[in-house]
């Protein structure tokens, strides 16, 4: 069989398969519907009940989590439950995926590292696995909460994503609660990473929430778990909520070292969030807010024969991030949308280390500053199938460098270098979803494409991904 | 070729999206006038069917209620959907009260005590007198309340319209909605004084009541007749145990504990006292009930404790 029968063979295979299992999901009948089956399972409601259809919460679940996954019947401590029940939830996606970058810089000769680059494309495509979520979390005892939250990549490397007690309702008031230990961000709900349906490679995080001037050495992300302690409270129902946190400059690392692995600093962040909801009757949920963080990173650290000392970073350059958002609801659609504005010192931003001081610093080097919109919306037939899509954009509103100039990565500033643009559209079907497991269907495509990052020809760098899956949990 | 594959899969994916979508469950905001007798399945517990449209025909369906684009409540200015509320049961309550509204939701057989049966057509907490039907507020109160100690929770979080929608929709398990004729709230006199003597008296229509042989002396619960109560599904029952308890199932003010009283708690074994206590009595008796509840702060108990109150129990002499 020739190289090019097999390839046409391998694509007709692909597409077969992918189109029968397609056709054959399709038209299995559903079944009874019903969550995180951790919680789900100890009071026994369906997890529609907390989300509008997994992961995504809906009001009653907001309020259910801020009160520290209870209820208020009396019987939120484990002491109420039968022993055999373990808080437990494993999550995972077996899925079909493929991948297209439009300008990779590749060998002319494949193997041959000095013969030279050139861009081209490069797809990849075939079925893998997504990573592993082991959710653990519920209750202490009355009124202390807490979430352990082990995951794995793919490969199966473990890291803890959430690691957090909390003492809730101290002194009888829901406005004071307090968290300690590795925990999401109080991010606007609607806007959550943790609990989005977005899954494939260019959308499962929000471009937004991650963007950093390119060429930088800031590598904050409002969407990553961070290390720290949040005092929160919230009404009632949840309508009107805060966050007040104080957070290691680690970007949630443990062993003092940032996203980078380069050693964070003994700095500490601040993040404020407050949203008020309103609600509209036939409508639903109304919930506007602001968020705003402001951070330190550090631009060197002391070494030991050239070696970095990790906890010793220092020169700490300062940034912040603030928005404001919009959640609203028409019926069964959900649009939520955020207004995000971004600034990194010039140190980070030109990735200076600060004891070089001004004298160090590029010529003409300023803050990096700019602006970004994410809109995300969301139909939700009924709590067993849902269309979601999202468009968002960072755009730079003043670069760190003089237009023409080179950045740290060798490539030409120019007004819109590092601008991002991204979407994604997919729905999720759930032919499972009882309160002992729940299995989903999805299928999404995205795609992003960052303004002038192409590595040879400074044009556009476009990705692509397309993922099906069957997202399941138990 | 790799563009033509890219593209090809796709067009897959778009046109799955409307294939899943008609093959998902049917869309509870469109309403299904006839019964969809096709869907009925026995499921672990016998009774699981698809949830989507309660079907008449099944054995299991003890009576039809009002049909559902009849059925309807008001709260305020609020009206409720049936149509609508089916979406909400679907949601938040079939797990436990079942598809059927008999209290058989999937997670039924693990839950203690066991969702409400709406067949029956048996309400607890009602402001109506024994027997009736709640009305529209009572049901709404429920929801927004909960049951403490119960799976059945609060659901403030679900907005009044939704609320409304889901009472609507209740209405259409059991035959007793089908009588037009609804029953008026009894009416709750004025409270009386609250004195030393207010609470003897109580004290004494607690021994003359015999609310002891359920709740015991000192209202732990405990009386004679707690181990055999049962509700009328002929599951075990306990009776409220006054000294642990800081809330009570119908509400939690003093009015709440007089209505009780007067209501009874339909589908439990605690009666009517209507008929026996006259209304300065169940008063009394309720001032009586606050002292026993150890952990409440009420001014019942601030008086109790000053004046030095200890109350003689005939059957135990202490």
């Amino acid at each position: 069989m020739t190289t090019s029968l097999r390839k046409k063979v391998t694509a007709l295979m692909t597409s077969v398969l992918t189109g029968a299992a397609i056709f054959a999901l399709s038209f299995a009948r559903p079944e009874p519907a019903h969550a995180i089956p951790a919680l789900a399972r100890k009071y026994g409601l369906p997890c529609s009940a907390c989300h509008e259809a997994w992961p995504k919460l809906n009001t009653f679940g907001i309020a259910f989590r801020d009160n520290g996954y209870q209820l208020g019947n009396e019987r939120d401590s484990p002491i109420w439950q039968n022993n055999a029940y373990f808080p437990i939830t494993f999550r995972m996606t077996p899925n079909w995926h493929l991948e297209k970058t439009n300008r990779v810089a590749v060998d002319i000769v494949p193997g041959n590292g000095s013969s030279g680059l050139i861009e081209t494309s490069t797809t990849s495509n075939g079925f893998d696995l997504s990573g592993l979520d082991i959710l653990t979390l519920g209750t202490l005892y009355k009124n202390i909460s807490f979430a352990l939250v082990p995951s794995a990549d793919e490969t199966g490397a473990f890291h803890f994503e959430s690691v957090w007690v909390r003492v809730d309702n101290i002194l009888g008031s829901r406005w004071a609660n307090v968290k300690f230990g590795k925990h999401e961000l109080d991010v606007p709900e609607p806007l959550s990473e943790k609990r989005g349906y977005s899954l494939s490679a260019s959308s499962g995080g929000y471009i937004l929430y991650h963007y950093d001037p390119y060429g930088g050495t800031n590598e904050f992300g409002l969407g990553d778990n961070q290390l720290g302690v949040e005092l929160s409270g919230h009404s009632r129902n949840s309508f009107t909520r805060y966050a007040v946190d104080v957070l290691s400059s680690n970007s949630g690392n443990v062993d003092f070292v940032d996203n980078n692995g380069n050693p964070a600093a003994n700095s500490y962040d601040v993040y404020l969030h407050f949203s008020q909801g309103v609600m509209i009757p036939k409508l639903g949920l109304q919930r506007f807010g602001a968020l705003y963080y402001n951070g330190r990173r550090a631009t060197y650290s002391m070494t030991s024969g050239g070696v970095p000392i990790a906890g010793t970073g220092d020169g700490t350059a300062p940034f912040y991030r603030v928005g404001a958002y919009a959640s609203i609801y028409l019926g069964k659609l959900n649009y939520a949308g955020l207004f995000y504005h971004g600034n990194d010192n010039k140190y980070l931003a030109t990735a200076t280390p600060m004891n070089l001081g001004p004298a160090g610093l590029p010529t003409g080097a300023q803050d990096a500053t700019w602006n970004g919109l994410l809109n995300e919306f969301d139909w939700t037939q009924n709590p067993q199938f849902v269309i979601f899509g999202r468009y968002e954009f960072a755009h730079m509103s003043q670069q760190a460098l003089p237009i023409g100039s080179l950045n740290a990565l060798g490539a030409t500033v120019t007004s819109q270098l590092g601008d991002t643009d991204g979407w994604a559209i997919g729905y999720r079907w759930y032919p499972i979803m009882f309160s002992r497991a729940g299995l989903a269907w999805h299928n999404e495509y995205s795609r992003s494409r960052i303004k002038n990052a192409a590595p040879l020809s400074g044009q556009d760098l476009l990705n692509q991904s397309v993922f099906v899956g069957l997202d399941f949990d138990f | 070729m790799r563009e033509c594959r890219l593209l090809t899969i796709l067009m897959l994916f778009l046109l799955t999206v409307p294939v899943a979508a008609f093959a998902s469950p049917a869309d509870p905001d469109q309403p299904t006038t006839k019964p969809d007798t096709s869907s009925v399945k026995v499921g672990h517990q016998g009774v699981t069917s698809d949830y989507y449209v309660p079907n008449s025909t099944h054995p299991l369906w003890k009576g039809a209620g009002l049909p559902i684009e009849k059925a309807s409540a008001k709260i305020g200015n609020l009206t409720g959907d049936a149509v609508k509320g089916r979406n909400h049961y679907r949601r938040y309550c079939i797990g436990c009260h079942g598809p059927l509204g008999n209290g058989e939701g999937e997670n039924a057989q693990w839950i203690d005590p066991k969702p409400r049966d709406f067949t029956e057509g048996t309400f607890r907490c009602r402001s109506t007198p024994t027997g009736e039907l709640p009305t529209d507020q009572d049901l709404f109160n429920t929801i927004g309340r909960g049951f403490v100690t119960t799976n059945m929770p609060s659901w403030f979080a679900i907005n009044d319209q939704d609320k409304v929608d889901l009472i609507a929709y209740i209405k259409i398990f059991s035959a007793k909605w089908n009588n037009p004729q609804r029953a008026a709230p009894i009416q709750i006199p004025p409270e009386t004084p609250i004195t030393v003597e207010s609470i003897q008296r109580g004290h004494d229509d607690f021994e003359k009541m015999q609310c002891f042989k359920c709740h015991g002396q000192q209202g732990h619960g405990d009386g004679p007749s707690a181990s055999t109560l049962t509700n009328s599904k002929d599951q075990p029952i306990r009776p409220y145990d006054f000294s642990a308890g800081d809330r009570f199932k119908c509400g939690s003010t003093n009015a709440d504990i007089y209505r009780d009283f007067m209501t009874g708690l339909d589908g439990s074994p605690m009666p009517s006292f209507a008929d026996q206590l006259k209304p300065d009595e169940a008063w009394d008796l309720v001032h009586y009930l606050r002292t026993l509840m150890v952990h409440v702060d009420s001014p019942e108990r601030k008086i109790m404790i000053e004046n030095h109150l200890q109350f003689k129990n005939e059957d135990s002499g202490q």
